[in-house]
């Protein structure tokens, strides 16, 4: 047959008409997956910084960077991970999800969260448009090379002369009001939206998370706000509030970077804990153990991690009362963060675990974050934080809480929601290289910077002299670094052949049981043709086991 | 339709439907009111820095030198009141009684402006007489920071005010409009932090 037959179906509409639909949209799931995309890119830049610092470590008076360009690259690559990889990927993950897991059609304010997404985005070029502009006008410029807590009076017009620490406060400032706007988003929708007969006491896990999330936000981001108006006012204004010839205190800006700071950790660590309590139950076909004290122990944690922010000022040299009462502070945080680890690990006690890339990467949280979580229990002990201090101990405790934490959970939420947001399954092969590539790699790059920290090594500093016995520790970190950048181009390999060629995914792959698994894969613009009712907090498992539902057992 | 569950079915017929949560607060409100939240934080901060560096400066002019507890008195007496007009305003908007409404809202404004006038004048003081800048010491470095701050939001509040009237009069405003009532949640908050400020900045 030589002709081909005339098809009725409308040709897909040209690539300027798609991306001005993406550029414009306000549907919460666009956004979310933009989040993502954007998470995923600065991973790539934040990465590549990585890299560099590791192979400038591999050896004893190593040249491959110099001094001032390590600075920059640890400040960068900080600011990257913290800023414009972690946060926006727990935004794409919210954004996308809560809807569909309430019953909700979409967001409470949607032209408000396609701005927050862009002001984040927006956030994330200004810093890196640093790097562009070359000398700028003191003779300085470039990246920003304060570190990713930007210390005053480093910062100060005096010390950073240019314009880089400029960028830097824009940054975060504009992507911090992108947060913002997120937050109050989530919360009014959480609140407001939820489908009839979700209770709050049977809001899925994420959910709950997220919503004791959005309030830390709230709370954390305006001192943070404030602090770097503080700063911007310092430095083209002639204000005094870090200039200590004229009165003025760095301690002030510790204080206030760190009541924005320590929360952070937490804003970065609940979501995961949300995702995890989310992928536990579905792959060991149970319920989760203790709903209540899951959702009870996250506000706790919530409370609690406002009031220990001066835990990383111990060498500071506040009094001895403040360091105890810090030091006592943040030991509590640990009791319901126990309490969650338990919850996890006694649902998975008996159950009929099946182990597909999600759960891999929970397991790989489970025990990563509890390794993160014993060292933060030693350094939240003030002499022991007065020996580790701003050595390698600390850089490899809260990697283990930020990358073996939060990041391993997004990676199990990456596997767990991809067939929900594009209808195709991750091949399994595929992520469970990724995941035994991330671990393994993980685990040398950040296991041996516990051993240099102990033997002395300080954090920030772009090379050492040889002889001390720690050029061993930092190659195999480097060899580690290697290994997980492996993991994950595997990744990356992935979601794009994937999107092509994965299994068709269906509507419910994993068997799951709350709301947004009772839609289609991907979901139509609305959501839900009807708003579900929903009488326990297995809405799915109800409809599927008509003899035996949770409503009766709750 | 495939394997779509119509996801209304995720209800048994032999159970009654429970009854939908008692939430009578709207999106906008729980939003407005997160938002206003955050703005207290904000405002806290600045406070905060205020206070710390009470005493701090190291040569004049100082607060004791150079605030007028009279003006400042005056400042809130105008914007105290704009509270309550605003809020007669919401009130005669909850009646439907337009012109009502109109009328109170203008009251509100012209109070603000007085303020604003009234922190206008102090400044002018200040920087003319006093030679007190956001330079010149810490008082001046906090307390332009915290007062221009306020100001911002008096301004931003006026404006929002005036649009609002604006749309009233294109007949864009619904009468079911929450955001009189919104507004004025902003205006309550702009307010409880100018009495803050009296007690900390001024007594």
């Amino acid at each position: 047959m030589a002709i081909a037959e005339p098809t009725i179906e409308s040709p897909a509409p040209p690539l300027v008409t798609r991306l001005h639909g993406w550029v414009t949209t306000v549907d919460h799931k666009r956004i979310g997956l933009m989040y993502l995309m954007m998470s995923l890119f600065f991973l790539v830049l934040g990465g590549l910084e990585v890299i560099w610092i590791r192979m400038q470590l591999w050896s004893a008076n190593n040249t491959l960077v110099e001094a001032d360009t390590f600075n920059q690259l640890f400040t960068m690559h900080g600011t990257t991970m913290i800023f414009f990889v972690v946060m926006p990927m727990i935004a794409g993950f919210a954004n996308y999800l809560i809807p569909l897991m309430i019953g909700a059609r979409d967001v409470a304010f949607p032209r408000l969260n396609a701005f927050g997404f862009w002001m984040s985005l927006f956030g994330g070029m200004i810093l890196y448009l640093s790097y562009f502009t070359g000398e700028a006008l003191y003779g300085a410029g470039s990246a920003p090379d304060v570190g990713w807590f930007a210390y005053a009076p480093l910062t100060s017009p005096a010390y950073s002369r240019g314009s880089s620490v400029d960028y830097w406060i824009l940054a975060t400032l504009v992507s911090g009001v992108g947060t913002l706007t997120f937050a109050i988003n989530l919360i009014a929708t959480i609140v407001s939206m939820r489908a009839p007969g979700m209770a709050i006491g049977k809001l899925p896990l994420f959910v709950w998370m997220m919503l004791v999330d959005a309030w830390l936000i709230v709370f954390a981001f305006p001192p943070f706000t404030a602090a770097q108006v503080m700063l911007l006012m310092d430095r083209h204004l002639g204000a005094h509030f870090f200039d200590t010839q004229a009165g003025g205190s760095a301690i002030l800006w510790q204080h206030l970077f760190w009541f924005f700071g320590h929360p952070e950790v937490y804003i970065m660590a609940l979501p995961a804990f949300g995702i995890i309590s989310e992928v536990v139950p579905v792959f060991s076909r149970k319920v989760i153990f203790g709903h209540t004290t899951l959702a009870m122990s996250t506000t706790a944690i919530g409370f609690i991690s406002m009031g220990v922010w001066a835990h990383h000022m111990f060498t500071v040299g506040l009094n001895d009362g403040l360091d105890a009462f810090f030091s006592a502070a943040s030991f509590l945080i640990a009791v319901p963060t126990g309490i969650k680890i338990f919850n996890w690990t006694a649902t998975l006690y008996g159950g009929r675990l099946r182990l597909h890339t999600p759960m891999l990467f929970a397991l790989g949280f489970l025990s990563m974050f509890l390794i993160g979580g014993l060292t933060g229990v030693m350094l939240a002990a003030v002499p022991v934080d007065w020996q580790v201090s701003d050595s390698y101990f600390l850089v490899a405790h809260f990697h283990y809480v930020l990358f073996g934490g939060s990041l391993f959970a997004l990676m199990a939420g990456l596997y767990y929601w991809y067939p929900k947001a594009t209808g195709r399954m991750l091949d399994e092969t595929w992520g469970k290289w990724h995941f035994w590539l991330q671990l393994i790699g993980f685990n040398l790059t950040f296991a041996p910077m516990h051993i240099s920290g102990l033997m002395g090594m300080p954090r920030r500093v772009y090379t050492y002299q040889a002889g001390q016995g720690w050029e061993i520790w930092n190659q195999i970190s480097t060899v580690g670094g290697f290994v997980m950048g492996a993991g994950f181009a595997v990744m990356f390999v992935n979601l794009l052949w994937s999107l092509q060629r994965g299994r068709i995914a269906g509507d419910d792959p994993w068997d799951a049981w709350t709301l947004e698994w009772a839609t289609s894969s991907p979901p139509a613009s609305y959501n839900f043709e009807t708003i579900p009712i929903v009488r326990s907090r297995r809405p799915l498992w109800d409809k599927k086991h008509p003899e035996d539902p949770d409503w009766i057992h709750e | 339709m495939s394997e779509t569950i119509a996801v209304s079915e995720l209800s048994t017929p032999q159970q009654p439907c429970p009854p939908p949560d008692s939430v009578t607060l709207s999106a906008t409100r729980v939003g407005v009111l997160t938002f206003l939240c955050s703005e207290a934080v904000f405002f806290a901060t600045l406070l905060i820095a205020y206070v710390t560096y009470r005493g701090a400066t190291l040569h004049g002019p100082t607060p004791e030198t150079s605030l007028s507890l009279p003006l400042a008195i005056l400042d809130s007496v105008f914007l105290l009141s704009s509270s309550v007009a605003i809020g007669l305003a919401v009130k005669a908007f909850d009646r439907s009684d337009v012109p009502r409404f109109t009328r109170w809202m203008l009251v509100t404004i012209v109070l603000g402006s007085l303020f604003l006038c009234g922190t206008a004048y102090e400044w002018y003081q200040l920087i003319v007489h006093d030679g007190l800048t956001i330079s010149r010491n810490l008082f001046g470095t906090t307390f332009f920071t915290l007062i221009g701050f306020h100001a911002a939001h008096v301004t931003i509040g006026l404006g929002v005010m005036s649009l609002l009237l604006w749309k009233r009069r294109r007949g864009d405003l619904a009468v079911d409009s929450e955001a009189p009532e919104m507004v004025s949640w902003y205006w309550h908050l702009v307010d409880t932090v100018w009495i803050v400020i009296v007690l900390v900045v001024y007594l």
